[in-house]
């Protein structure tokens, strides 16, 4: 039998340190060292503001998709439509805006609320299939990839959309889609000083109910950390100049969406009852039933999270592209889960963190992005992200089984 | 003395499976009344139906309040456990990803405004943790790196958080060691003298024998009979379980 700690001192788990996600940390800072070794001395650099800045908007569509995808797998379920249904939403809105059906180009925000509208109600469908009439999501969502595809590429006519709207592109991240030095300086102070007062006003609650507390140099540590990491990102935003101003860009507003939607996915999962019973779903769906959860409505209402974000990610992508194209998000479904799985989601649901999901999905797009720097074919370069799937989820396996 | 809880008559049908036919039951305060039958014999569907897991297609069911009976409907489990009526499944059916906090508040967690009282629910955890006497490594590890003790004190605390009448406990003992289930034992004898009412499902008729005021046997959907522990044998209770009927 164990004895009892002494009260005052806590485990690593109350901590809250998750030893995957600093493995994962250690993964992106040795390939971020690697590929900065190798492209020295290159025009186009690994470690420089302007590819980092590249980088996060290349990274910004996935990241947003992401944590809707550790949600769907931690409840034991599977999403393949969400690549299509980007497609499909995407095309809507751009069609809404360049050539709609009735009347003349709809102002743009109305074409995004469409969207928006869209991949919800696709995807509460698609959870309401899933849920309440028992079809596996394997099977009803992989129609979905059939169906959403096909279906816009009807909607268009086998056309490729656009232009689309000055206001909707800033969403792309294109040359006006960032919100300068200064308006980054505010966020990024603001977002700081909130996560900091998060991890201080959590020790001092703890400690106002007598709960174990960090040693107070780890605390400290670790908000020198993130301030470093919030300054750091901060610089390498304002640092990428414009062309034509010369100003900082600072950070393009795809990245500020797909950055507030992963925090509020986080503070979803780990703070809300809604989050605490799709995890106690994938853990143990008997228990959740008979712990009175309300299974079937937490599982239509993550496939349409899910469906939400599919068409904000497809407003991103076709702001991006600014011509929205049939095929757009193609196989996209694949990165999402694959940047799952590298951030440390077991497929047999009940584990996986958005924070490690984050962290994936820059893995992923790093090597990507490396790659590419380094001139490696496109063969290659998908041929590599392959192995390095396998090889995630072969570690996950062992993490798994070792903690079990 | 009016009971705790009845149970008239309760019907319940799979399909055509008759998995409970006509069961009659009833449990007074400070008593253990225990449900013992072979596999099958409709014990765990029944409790299910206490639980306000299934709803009976026929019979009543009723609820002390104040002096009287009054029926009760239960949609849902946790409308049973409103009404005071607290189960500890069989298997614990705790999520074994989730922490020992997590665990005892599933289904009734502690909020504030936006957001899971994470402090509140961990400082509450711990005491009705120790009150059950259970010694855990940390509250904040997922639950399937518990020993079975451990992991039944969890499940324990879980039924005894929220004030309970009526503690229902499906093979309580069943995956424990012999110094575990010597504490299970000891617990359960006190919360009976806190007045508790108990309803014990095991499959161990020494055990049985030991905590129960009453024993109710069933077999195939159908209670057989109710004895009281002192005035029975083991060997009469084993009677009715093989042969579904009471003899003498």
């Amino acid at each position: 039998m164990e004895a009892m700690r002494p009260l005052n001192q806590a485990s690593r788990q109350e901590i809250g340190l998750h030893s995957q996600n600093l493995f994962l940390l250690l993964v992106l800072g040795v390939l971020w060292g690697v590929f900065h070794l190798l492209t020295l001395g290159q025009p186009g650099q690994f470690l420089s503001p302007q590819n980092l800045w590249n980088l996060s908007v290349q990274t910004a569509v996935v990241a947003i998709l992401v944590g809707g995808m550790v949600l769907v797998i931690v409840a034991r379920q599977i999403d393949l439509s969400v690549g299509s249904l980007l497609g499909f939403t995407g095309m809507a809105m751009a069609l809404l805006q360049a050539v709609p059906p009735i009347g003349e180009g709809w102002p743009w925000p109305l074409a995004l609320l469409v969207g928006l509208a869209l991949g919800t109600g696709a995807g509460l469908l698609q959870g309401y299939l899933i849920a309440y009439l028992g079809a596996p999501s394997f099977i009803v969502t992989m129609a979905g990839l059939l169906v959403f595809r096909n279906a816009a590429y009807l909607i268009a006519e086998g056309r490729t959309i656009g232009p689309l709207q000055d206001g909707f592109l800033v969403l792309g991240g294109g040359l006006q889609g960032s919100i300068g030095p200064f308006w980054s300086w505010v966020v990024t102070l603001l977002a700081l000083a909130y996560t900091l007062g998060a991890v201080w006003r959590g020790r001092w609650l703890r400690q106002r109910h007598g709960l174990p507390v960090r040693p107070l140099w780890l605390d400290g540590l670790l908000s020198l950390f993130l301030a470093g990491l919030f300054g750091g990102f901060l610089w390498v935003m304002n640092s990428f100049p414009h062309p034509v101003t010369g100003q900082g860009r600072g950070i393009p507003v795809p990245v500020l969406v797909a950055l507030g939607v992963l925090i509020f996915l986080h503070w979803l999962s780990q703070r809300t009852r809604f989050g605490r019973y799709v995890y106690a779903i994938g853990g143990n769906p008997e228990a959740a039933l008979l712990a009175g959860i309300p299974v079937r409505r937490i599982q239509v209402l993550v496939f349409g999270l899910m469906g939400l974000l599919s068409g904000l990610a497809g407003a991103v992508q076709a702001a991006r592209l600014a011509f929205v194209p049939t095929g757009m998000g193609t196989l996209l479904e694949l990165y999402v889960i694959a940047a799952a799985v590298v951030g440390g989601t077991s497929l047999a649901g009940g584990s996986g963190t958005i924070l490690g999901a984050a962290l994936g999905a820059l893995i992923m797009s790093s090597l990507q992005n490396g790659l590419v720097l380094l001139g490696v074919p496109t063969e290659w370069q998908n041929l590599i992200l392959g192995v390095v799937l396998v090889a995630a989820a072969v570690w996950n396996a062992r993490f798994h089984r070792r903690r079990s | 003395m009016t009971p705790l809880l009845r149970a008239e008559e309760i019907s319940l049908r799979f399909g055509g499976l008759q998995a409970l036919d006509r069961v009659s039951f009833d449990l007074y305060e400070g008593e253990v009344h225990s449900l013992v039958g072979h596999n099958g014999a409709g014990k765990t569907t029944f409790i299910r139906v206490l639980s306000g897991v299934y709803a009976p297609q026929e019979g009543r069911l009723l609820l002390r309040v104040g002096q009287e009976l009054r029926e009760v409907r239960f949609a849902s489990p946790r409308d049973a456990q409103r009404h005071g009526i607290e189960t500890i499944h069989q298997n614990l059916a705790l999520a074994d990803n989730l922490d020992a906090v997590a665990n005892v508040f599933l289904g009734r967690e502690r909020a504030r405004r936006f957001s899971l009282d994470e402090e509140a629910m961990e400082a509450e955890a711990r005491k009705v943790l120790e009150r059950v006497g259970a010694r855990l490594p940390s509250l904040r590890v997922p639950v399937h790196r518990l020993s079975g003790g451990q992991r039944q004190a969890v499940a324990i605390a879980r039924a005894l958080l929220f004030r309970a009448r009526v503690l229902i406990m499906d093979e309580p003992t069943a995956a424990l060691g012999p110094g575990e289930t010597a504490r299970v034992k000891a617990l359960i004898r006190s919360l009976r003298e806190e007045g508790l009412g108990i309803i014990l499902i095991s499959h161990d008729l020494h055990d049985v024998f030991n905590l129960s005021d009453r024993i109710t046997v069933m077999k195939g959907g159908r209670v057989v009979g109710t004895v009281r522990a002192r005035e029975s044998s083991q060997e009469e209770v084993l009677g009715m379980i093989l042969a579904g009927e009471r003899k003498g």
